[in-house]
This record gives C-alpha cells, sequence and structure tokens, in this order.
C-alpha cells in the first residue's frame, strides 16, 4: 500500500457517522415547488433526482483519485423521508446509541423537527405501507414471524450488468428515443405512462452527467491553485475524466473506475435501496481495459492496484442508512452489502479467472476495509490456484472473501427460466442472493421465522410470548398422536404465514411501483428502456421476489427433539415437554441436559434429523414458489438470516431442542452453534440434503480455528473441502477464521481490538459493533479443534 | 464380522493424503509412555464417567469407550465420505491402536475398500506376524509406519515390547516395494537422543526404497484422558520440543535425502 493509500484509508476508517439533513433538505424543498405537484410522478421523482444532483455540495478528498460522495463529506450519511421518515426520538437514538452510531448534532434535529417532519408525516412510503396492510399482517410482523424489507429501504437488490460498463448516458439517451418513437398508444394502451417513465429516466440520465460535470469545474477549480505539480497533473486528469463519463462510454481502467462510481452515487442518491449497489462481476468488466492499457504501456500494474484501492476507500465512506424500528435490531451495521464477485466462468461457460482477478485479490488481502465486501466464485472450470488464494485470504481472518459455487448459481438461474448467457453472467450479491447481474429485479422481501410458526403450532395458533391468537387453531398437540400429525399442523400454520406475507408484499409492491419510481436506476438495469416500465414496477428482463427463510437448523432440532423424545423413544409427554418450555427448563436441568447432549441434531449427517430438515424446506419452497407477484414476477425462497436469527431468537419461548428463551436460534443453513459434533464433512453433508437449486441463495457459516490454515498442504485440503460440498450443489460456504479465545479477549478489551472483522452471516462486520448476544453467539459457534 | 472400535474421525487432515477418515481400532499390544491415546490400549470396551456441563452444572453418565461394529456398517460410513475422498486424494485410514491386532477384521474391511475404490492406509506400530503382514499388504495402499527406539533394550522398556520383528516387517515392506511412510514420534528425552537419531538415521539409509519420513512433535495434551480412565502419565511432565529444535531434527534428516514432514 502506497503513501497516499494509507492515507486514504486512514481518512476513511477515522472519519465520523454523521447524520446529514443535506438530501432531506433538498427533497423537500423540490416536493414543496409548484412544478413537482405539476407533473407525472415518474417525473417528479427524476426531477427530485436531478435537484438533489444539481445542489448537493460537491466534494473532493485531499489526493483521492475517483470523485465522489454521496454526502456533503465521507461517511456524512443523508436520510430518505420519502420512503421512512426517522422521528426525533429515532435521531436521539442514532446517536446515542454505543454501537453503530450516527452523530446528529443540533441543528440536525432543529431542521428535522421544523421542515422534515412535519412536511412528511404520514407521507413516507413507511407510513402508508403500515396504514395499508391488514390487522392479520400487522400481527405476525409484531410477533416476530417476519420482517419487511421495504418498510424502511426502497426495492434494490440489484446488480450492474456489463452494458453500463460499455454504454454511457448519452448512448442510453439515444435507446430512450428510440423506445419512445416505437410506441404507439393505439395498441397499447399504457403508452402514454411509458413516455412518462422514459422521459423521466431522460432527466435523470442528464442529470448524472451533469453532476459528474460539477466535479470538473470544482477539479480545474483545485488544478489552479494546486502548487504541486504531478498532483496539478492528476487533478486535470481527473476533470477530464469527468468530463468524459458517465456521459460516454469509458475506455481506460481509470475511466471505467470512476464511470461505475458515479452510477453507483446516483442508484444510491436516488432512494436508499437495499444493498446499496454492486458493480459486480468487476474482474470481467475492468480486464478488457487492463489488459489493452498494460499493453500499449499506458498503466502500470502498480498504478491499477493504486486505482483499485482509492476505488475500495470509496465504498467504505459510505455506511448503509441510519435505521429505525425492528430493522435495527434485525440488521444493524454500517456496511451496505455490495458484494465484488470475482472469477465464475464467462458467457460462453468458459473459465473467467484472468490475471486481473488474482490481482483484486491482493487489493482485498491490503486493504481490510468493511466495504466493499468480496467473494470468490467458484466453477469447476476454475483452477486449484485460484480457491487456494483466496482461501490464504480467508485464513487471515477478516471473513472475505466468501466461496460461491458458480455452477450451482448458474443452475439456480436456468431453473427460474433465466437465459444461459445471463445465468453466466449472473452471481451473488447482498449476502448470498442469486441474480441475474443487470437484467434481473430480485427484491429480498422479508426474513420468515421458521421457528416462531412451530412454536405457534405447538401453543394451537397461540403466541406464547403474548397470549395472543395470531395462527390458527390446528389442534391441542397434546392430543397429536405421532410426528406426522404435528408436522401437518405446522404445515397449516406455515401456509397460512405464508400466505399473508405474500399478499402483504404484493400491496407493498405495487405502492412501490405507482408511488416511487426509480428512473435512474432504470436506466441500468436491461430491458426496462425498451419496456418503457420502471425498475420497480417489472421493467427488468426478470422480476424476482424473495423470502427469506430463517433457522432451519433450529426448527429441525425442535422437530427432532419432539420425534425422538416424545414419540419414539418416550422418554417424556408432550405435556411434560411443553411445561418445561413454559417454565424456562427451569427446575428441568436433566431433561435439558438430556435435549441438548442427548437428542440427533442436524449437522451431523444423520438421517434422522437431517430427513425432518429436507421436509421443513420443501415445506417452506411449497408454500412460497413460483406465486405471481405484483410486478409480474415469481416468489421464490432464499434461506439466509443476516443477523435476523438473534431478533428471531429474541420473540421466542424456550424450544424443544434444549434452547432457552429469548437465545438467538440458528443462522442460515448452518447447525446450530455447537450442534455440530462430527465436523465439517457431516456438516456438508447434511447441508447439501436440501436442493440448493431450488433456492437462490443459501448461506453455511463454519468457523474454524487458525490452525486449520497453517501450510499450504492444509489449504489445498480445505479447497478440496470446498470442491466437494460445491460438487453436491451446494451454494456457498464462508470461513470465519479465529479462535475463540481472541475474541473473548476482544470482548473484555475492545480497545485493543477495533480492527477485529469477523464473519457474522453473509457479511463481515467489526467484532465491536456487534451486539453482546451476537458477539457471545459467533464465540459459541462451534470450533473444529484441530488436535 | 465385527471388530471393537472406539471412534471414527471425519475431515481427518494429517493421516495420510488428502480428507481422510480415520477409524481408531481398539486394543494395542504396545504400552508406550508416551501414549496420546491411552483409552486405546485396552481391546476391551471400558467404562468411564463422562461429565457433561451445562449452566455451571455437572451432568455425570457412566458410558464405554470402544464398541463393535460389523464389516458392512463400517464400510457404510466409510462410504458416506466418498465424495471427500475423490475431490482430495484421500481415503480411509485405519488406525488406533493397532489395527493389526484385529487382522481378520481388518483383512475383510480392506478388502472392501479396495472392491469400492477407496484409498486406504494403515497407521500402525508394525508388531505383527510377518504372517500377517504379507497377507495385508496386498491390500493397502500406504503404511504409515511407526519407528520409535532402535535400541532394544530401549525400546522394550519404553514400549514394552521387543523391536526386532517390527525393523523385520519394516525391510519386507521396503524389499517388496510398498508404499510407506514413516513416522517418528519426537519423545523428550527419549526419542530425541543423539543415539537412537543416528541409529534412526542409520537405518534410514539401510533402506531402499522407503524415502518419506514425517516427524511427529510431542504435544503435553493427553492428561485430562489419563485421569479420566484412571491410568498413570508417565509423561506428566515432559516439555514439548520447541518449533526450532523440530526444523533442526527436519534438516538432519533432510541431509540423508529423505522427504521430511512435521506432524504427519
Amino acid at each position: 500500500m502506497n503513501s497516499r493509500i494509507k492515507q486514504l484509508r486512514n481518512e476513511s476508517l477515522t472519519a465520523i457517522n454523521t447524520l446529514s439533513t443535506e438530501r432531506a433538505d433538498l427533497v423537500t424543498e423540490f416536493y414543496k415547488s409548484d412544478i413537482a405537484n405539476q407533473v407525472s410522478i415518474p417525473v417528479k421523482r427524476a426531477m427530485t433526482f436531478k435537484h438533489i444532483l444539481e445542489n448537493k455540495k460537491i466534494c473532493i478528498n485531499k489526493n483521492e483519485l475517483i470523485v465522489g460522495e454521496r454526502g456533503p463529506a465521507p461517511k456524512a450519511t443523508p436520510t430518505y423521508p420519502e420512503v421512512s421518515l426517522h422521528s426525533l426520538q429515532d435521531l436521539d437514538i442514532l446517536n446515542d446509541r454505543p454501537k453503530v452510531w450516527f452523530k446528529v448534532d443540533e441543528k440536525t434535529k432543529e431542521i428535522y423537527e421544523k421542515e422534515i417532519i412535519p412536511f412528511w408525516k404520514g407521507n413516507s412510503q413507511r407510513d402508508k405501507i403500515f396504514t395499508l396492510l391488514p390487522d392479520k399482517w400487522i400481527s405476525a410482523y409484531e410477533a416476530g414471524v417476519f420482517t419487511e424489507f421495504q418498510e424502511q429501504r426502497a426495492p434494490g437488490h440489484t446488480v450492474a450488468g456489463k452494458k453500463v460498463f460499455r454504454n454511457g448516458m448519452l448512448d442510453l439517451k439515444v435507446e430512450i428515443q428510440a423506445a419512445i418513437k416505437k410506441l404507439n398508444s393505439s395498441n397499447d394502451t399504457k403508452a402514454s405512462d411509458k413516455i412518462e417513465e422514459l422521459k423521466a429516466m431522460e432527466i435523470a440520465a442528464d442529470s448524472i452527467i451533469y453532476f459528474a460535470h460539477r466535479h470538473a469545474i470544482s477539479l480545474i477549480n483545485l488544478a489552479e491553485i494546486e502548487k504541486d505539480k504531478k498532483r496539478k497533473t492528476e487533478l486535470l486528469e481527473m476533470a477530464r475524466i469527468c468530463r468524459k463519463v458517465p456521459a460516454n462510454a469509458p475506455e481506460t481502467f481509470h475511466e471505467m473506475l470512476q464511470h461505475y462510481w458515479f452510477i453507483h452515487l446516483g442508484v444510491i442518491t436516488e432512494v436508499n435501496p437495499w444493498d446499496s449497489f454492486n458493480p459486480g462481476r468487476l474482474d470481467q468488466h475492468l480486464y478488457p481495459f487492463y489488459k489493452q492499457e498494460i499493453e500499449n504501456g499506458s498503466l502500470t500494474k502498480e498504478s491499477a492496484i493504486e486505482l483499485l484501492e482509492a476505488f475500495w476507500v470509496k465504498f467504505n465512506n459510505h455506511p448503509s442508512p441510519p435505521k429505525m424500528g425492528v430493522t435495527a435490531l434485525e440488521s444493524n451495521t454500517y456496511t451496505d452489502f455490495a458484494l465484488i464477485n470475482l472469477g465464475g466462468v464467462k458467457e460462453d461457460g468458459s473459465d473467467a479467472v484472468n490475471e486481473l482477478t488474482y490481482i483484486i485479490l491482493d487489493v482485498i488481502e491490503e486493504m481490510r476495509i468493511l466495504q466493499p465486501s468480496s467473494m470468490v466464485q467458484l466453477s469447476k472450470k476454475n483452477p486449484d490456484k485460484f480457491i487456494e488464494r483466496a482461501i490464504k485470504i480467508t485464513k487471515t481472518g477478516f471473513g472475505q472473501p466468501s466461496i460461491f459455487n458458480t455452477d450451482a448459481i448458474v443452475k439456480e438461474l436456468l431453473n427460474q427460466g433465466k437465459s444461459i448467457i445471463d445465468a453466466r453472467n449472473g452471481g451473488a450479491s447482498g449476502c448470498v442472493e442469486t441474480g441475474a447481474f443487470g437484467t434481473e429485479s430480485y427484491i429480498l422481501t422479508g426474513y420468515f421465522n421458521l421457528n416462531k410458526i412451530l412454536e405457534i403450532t405447538l401453543n394451537n395458533g397461540t403466541d406464547p410470548k403474548t397470549g395472543n391468537q395470531i395462527g390458527i387453531e390446528t389442534g391441542d398437540p397434546r392430543k397429536f398422536k405421532n410426528i406426522e400429525e404435528l408436522f401437518t399442523a405446522y404445515k397449516i400454520q406455515l401456509n397460512y404465514f405464508a400466505d399473508i406475507k405474500l399478499k402483504g408484499n404484493n400491496i407493498i409492491e405495487k405502492l412501490f411501483a405507482e408511488e416511487l419510481p426509480v428512473p435512474f436506476l432504470s436506466l441500468i438495469i436491461e430491458d426496462c428502456i425498451s419496456n418503457g416500465v420502471d425498475y420497480n414496477a417489472g421493467g427488468a428482463r426478470y422480476n424476482t421476489s424473495y423470502v427469506q427463510g430463517v433457522g432451519l437448523g433450529s426448527v429441525t432440532d425442535n422437530i427432532t427433539s419432539i420425534k425422538y423424545n416424545v414419540f419414539d423413544q418416550k422418554n417424556i409427554t408432550m405435556d411434560e415437554l411443553l411445561k418445561a418450555l413454559e417454565a424456562n427448563f427451569e427446575g428441568y436441568d436433566q431433561l435439558r441436559h438430556d435435549l441438548i447432549y442427548e437428542t440427533p441434531k442436524y449437522g451431523n449427517d444423520d438421517d434422522y434429523a437431517d430427513l425432518l430438515a429436507v421436509e421443513v424446506f420443501n415445506t417452506f419452497y411449497d408454500a412460497v414458489n413460483n406465486k405471481p407477484t405484483y410486478r409480474g414476477g415469481k416468489f421464490r425462497i432464499n434461506m439466509l438470516p443476516t443477523t435476523s436469527h438473534v431478533y428471531f431468537g429474541s420473540v421466542m419461548k424456550a424450544t424443544p431442542d434444549g434452547r432457552k428463551a429469548f437465545e438467538p436460534l440458528s443462522e442460515g443453513i448452518s447447525p446450530f452453534q455447537g450442534a455440530d459434533k462430527k465436523g465439517p464433512t457431516a456438516v456438508l453433508k447434511s447441508a447439501a440434503k436440501i436442493n440448493h437449486i431450488k433456492t437462490g441463495g443459501t448461506l453455511l457459516n463454519q468457523k474454524f480455528s487458525p490452525s486449520f490454515f497453517k501450510d499450504d498442504q492444509s489449504i489445498t485440503k480445505l479447497g478440496h473441502l470446498v470442491r466437494s460440498y460445491f460438487r453436491m450443489d451446494g451454494h456457498h460456504i464462508q470461513f470465519n477464521v479465529v479462535s475463540a479465545k481472541t475474541l473473548r479477549e476482544a470482548q473484555k478489551h475492545p480497545e485493543k481490538y477495533s480492527d477485529l472483522i469477523v464473519r457474522v452471516a453473509g457479511y463481515s462486520d467489526y467484532f465491536n459493533d456487534l451486539g453482546e448476544d451476537l458477539q457471545n453467539e459467533i464465540i459459541r459457534r462451534t470450533e473444529h479443534e484441530d488436535i | 464380522m465385527e471388530g471393537t472400535i472406539f471412534d471414527i474421525k471425519h475431515f481427518a487432515v494429517h493421516d495420510g493424503p488428502g480428507i481422510r477418515q480415520t477409524i481408531f481400532f481398539k486394543g494395542c499390544p504396545l504400552n508406550c509412555w508416551w501414549c496420546h491415546n491411552p483409552e486405546s490400549q485396552n481391546v476391551n470396551p471400558e467404562k468411564y464417567t463422562k461429565v457433561n456441563k451445562l449452566d455451571g452444572k455437572e451432568f455425570k453418565k457412566e458410558v464405554a469407550v470402544g464398541y463393535k461394529i460389523s464389516v458392512d456398517e463400517l464400510l457404510k460410513t466409510i462410504s458416506g465420505d466418498k465424495i471427500f475422498f475423490e475431490e482430495s486424494g484421500g481415503g480411509v485410514t485405519f488406525s488406533g491402536g493397532e489395527p493389526l491386532m484385529q487382522a481378520r477384521f481388518l483383512i475383510e474391511i480392506l478388502k472392501q475398500c479396495k472392491q469400492n475404490k477407496i484409498y486406504t492406509c494403515i497407521d500402525t506400530t508394525g508388531f505383527a506376524s510377518k504372517n500377517t503382514i504379507e497377507k495385508i499388504a496386498d491390500f493397502v495402499d500406504c503404511f504409515l509406519f511407526d519407528i520409535k527406539l532402535i535400541d532394544e533394550k530401549l525400546h522394550q522398556k519404553y514400549t514394552g515390547i521387543p523391536v526386532k520383528g517390527i525393523l523385520e516387517n519394516l525391510q519386507w515392506l521396503d524389499q517388496n516395494n510398498k508404499n510407506v511412510v514413516l513416522r517418528f514420534p519426537i519423545i523428550p528425552g527419549i526419542t530425541n537422543t543423539s543415539k537412537n537419531i543416528s541409529e534412526v538415521k542409520s537405518l534410514l539409509k539401510s533402506l531402499k526404497n522407503i524415502n518419506q519420513i514425517d516427524l511427529l512433535p510431542y504435544h503435553n495434551i493427553s492428561n485430562g484422558k489419563y485421569l479420566r480412565f484412571n491410568k498413570e502419565n508417565k509423561m506428566k511432565n515432559a516439555e514439548p520440543l520447541s518449533d526450532d529444535e523440530m526444523q533442526n531434527l527436519k534438516l538432519e534428516f533432510e541431509s540423508i535425502g529423505f522427504k521430511v514432514g512435521i506432524g504427519g
């Protein structure tokens, strides 16, 4: 790392997270203007975007090479009152809380109190959503049966494809004109709506060009007063680039990074989409530029690395927008889930790993920062050297890169009906979500608490935490004669809640389609332009809405425990078990011991438990998969928790697996913490029994002590372990490499471990920023100690 | 046919090439002072009190170490990990205890593995009749063969049995061109004396085909086991060698043309 990058990295690490009202002010100002109320909704949204980009402060940081900040300064984070409105109390919480805080000064609070809150109260998407949703939805949501992604952030969950790297905004404007010309109101009743949408896209394209030109002007002004000759030349070159991109297609390495960065800023300024945005297959997009420039001598490897590292810093300057309410509990982190994909296969199905892939891996290792996150796509076509290089970085213990199965991703996408080319251009984003990059809108809609539904089933439709009847009466479990009767009741409850969730999703999708279009993002994702339809309204080539199953390991252990202890071994009666759960195992020490130590568990390659996991998985899949969405797409499932397994545990009393009330559940498709006792091969075999190809992603977390990585031979063997899992169609695996001792030390002395990054679930985070319960859980996760 | 084993370890990465499953046979004719699996010595299942802790409370239970398993059942368990063996060039390792002590059972399971194209290793003290070694050799892909002490008296003292037959078996395997990796436990004050090291080196030089040796560093990890099984740990106070000392030994063996690994 050279001294410039050291400086930029350090400034990014030490920048203070603040809440900025810049964007909220500009949006409110525009919404109050006369013009805002005279134009169509898409045009109004595009003009809002334009108003922000024309008026926001231009920030150019000392010595940087890639320019552009979402807020007035690094880590000055905007709010999005048209999507979700923070209350004054929310602002106090954000300011005061010990973790993942945002400093809120008195002036900000005053602006919120006098300007922002009075205008937006009752008018944000969030407020409208909660008014529109039925009581059944609200009671299930409040009980923690499911969460809702779109209640405070807009749908996003998409990734740039190759088109946007090969076209400038001016090219897209030509496409818009062609699309307008083709429209004919005599055979398309929606023609006038489409024209409004396309006009909005055009305004959005002009706005981002203008925004780049504002940077060019600032850079020239800076160059004029710059005394250092070398920097002066750099500033002028950067100004030239900002005049060229994103208006025109980039033609150099540097131009491409800056081009993408303006697009990135556009997407995360327009609204606050989930999973920020993501350049996707970065090594593939950049490689042609790299190769050409290295060959003609206009770029050196060193300068390419410097540019990439400067690019990395830009991501780290942009924490995820401050959250509120229950979302603050379920997913609380500064990271905004931009996941760089490396490797995989080319469009023709051949090995895509290239020289730049390894260079970017070096950059990841050297930078060691929270954002962007990174992953490798491993196909059977890729060389062992690639996976071994990636594992060597994982070994350093900061949780990146995670490892994905390209061949499974392609199969998953084909299974959903995508073309082979779109499938091979795809990858995973966010935590582990499969997507066709550049052509698909694949929004996550909410975590689904598979265990809470079992708890409700065991209480005949009542939530034991509140005593409210929120499910349906499926019978007194004490009268069930066998496990099948219990499972039938569970299935009925699960379908009931899935139905509530999907209906709610469609209400929310409609609201976003009609009231909060995103003309800028629609420029980026194919085929919104040619369809003349907004990204939020189903304009993309593919539209998928996912529900995330959470706690497969726990729910399997819970049902297995009932099957084993109540029905098969007859160790206890259902009545006794329910009493013990109600008592949170007070006075039932021996029983709790037996439930934990003497009962079969998921994760040990034991069909007794694992086949129940398959049954739960299939039940969830059948309840959701292939149902139609408002946007004209399909509902699908994936199996990932982010940190919701902690929240979902906190709404539940004690469970038949011996877990005490309010403790976390298992995450992803990993076994419950400590339940796997036969080592990683058994975990992988258990996890591979569900059909990953039917999902849009699964998450498997495997914690290893550093001793597993001690020499090249061990790393080769870990590579083989991953390949074996992938041969069984496993979707994703991540290694958490750190000793429990280190983590305990970090808990005691956080000040000494402020750089300690651990794998949480689908992403990495600073250990210090995690809540104490999550810290404890990570410590407890099985360590496969190598003796 | 049944054999007695006391543990199965999946994802064993130090007992031969690739990802392996290690089957620990119960029963060993040796009684090495440094044995880190004292529960493996007796061929019969043994009882002990297992203590589980939960919320600071102890839960005690009588459990048996060692159980009988049929060839079919064992083969099923081994085959379960085949996908890992195939990807990594791994396979099954029969360890112990001393697997050759249950030679008939061992031959049966080895034959089955061979039929199912599973790569086999045996981790052995080499203490068996010549007849047994000859019978088994065709079904074993790789022998992990222990060399401890060359001096007859010392071998008798620290392991309880003579070394002569072991060395003869090794020579037979070498002369018949069998795949053998030697394993040399470095036991402080016992096997790392300059006299023993020089004798081991002479032995190595006399071998025609075998050219690989793994040095196994002694770890002080078994005290708990000795207590649990109520056995005397004669090595309680031994200090393991430092990494530097191990590296020096590695160089010493490399200097006579051997491929040397540390830790196997």
